[in-house]
């Protein structure tokens, strides 16, 4: 099997464990998605950085695009690179993330550890009882310091 | 110097992710349990399959921009650090979106099996 192959099995595998196994359904959120753009921008610098410099080197025979000889880095996008690493790449990256953060919702969800929960950021003020709150969330709105003890 | 090219690069995405933890209260390294048992299963998975990659000649990893210490007879340290770096820093990212903007991600209600049938009731019932 190539690495093209590989790679688009495993995205397949992994949105299957993500819906079908933990059914974590990640890819049904919103959240995974932000959180997948931000992986995704620093994969295409540090990835692309390490595939220019050709700490990386990828044999023709499994991806879509092709080595260039030694005398030169891979093009920039084209030829089945994008930000100089193979498309491959991304999909190694995709599968790699979001099996590991649907791992980490399961177990939280089977009751692993799931506080204290994450947030404010420090720059909000926290109300204090935000890590053992049983169902407040931060605040949407910055100067909010008394209103996460509302009730219905 | 060049051969901390692979190691500094780890160190950035390292680095870059990690401050999370204490800027956005990510609390996931307080987590440490949890975050052993999501990392684990992934490590092993692409591991083996770099391993094989690496022996099958599907890609290969410059010995002079790595620190020198391989494992298995084909496998830079580096890599493993990789695959343990990365993982982390998508945690820390996803942690990092449901700090600042409160969505949900399906274990709020933990051993309720997921499938949260009022998770949109209270937050936003009110205006």
């Amino acid at each position: 099997m190539t690495y093209t192959q590989i790679a688009i099995a495993m995205v397949v595998g992994v949105v299957a464990v993500d819906l079908l196994v933990l059914r974590t359904r990640l890819v049904t959120r919103r959240g995974f998605w932000v959180a997948y753009a931000i992986v995704l921008f620093f994969q295409l610098l540090t990835n692309g950085m390490l595939t220019w410099l050709r700490v990386f080197r990828y044999s023709d025979a499994v991806i879509v695009g092709n080595q260039p000889a030694d005398d030169g880095p891979p093009p920039f996008f084209g030829e089945g690179r994008i930000a100089f690493q193979p498309f491959e790449d991304l999909l190694m990256g995709f599968s790699l993330c979001l099996l590991a953060m649907a791992l980490w919702i399961y177990w939280g969800r089977r009751g692993v550890q799931p506080l204290p929960r994450s947030g404010p950021p420090i720059w909000r003020r926290s109300t204090g009882a935000s890590a053992t709150g049983a169902t407040t969330t931060p605040s949407t709105h910055p100067g909010g310091s008394s209103d996460s003890q509302a009730s219905p | 110097m060049e051969r901390l090219t692979y190691l500094g690069v780890l160190l950035f995405i390292f680095a870059g992710s990690a401050w999370l933890e204490i800027g956005l209260r990510t609390r996931v390294f307080r987590r440490w349990k949890r975050l052993l048992l999501a990392l684990s299963i992934p490590f092993l998975i692409f591991v083996i399959w770099d391993i094989w990659a690496i022996a099958s000649g599907h890609w290969s990893i410059d010995p002079d921009r790595t620190v020198g210490v391989v494992l298995f007879g084909t496998i830079p340290i580096e890599e493993l650090i990789f695959f343990l770096v990365v993982p982390i820093a998508s945690i820390l990212s996803l942690e990092a979106v449901r700090s600042v903007k409160g969505w949900p991600l399906g274990d709020e209600h933990p051993d309720s099996r997921g499938d949260e049938p009022g998770h949109t009731d209270a937050r936003t019932a009110r205006s």
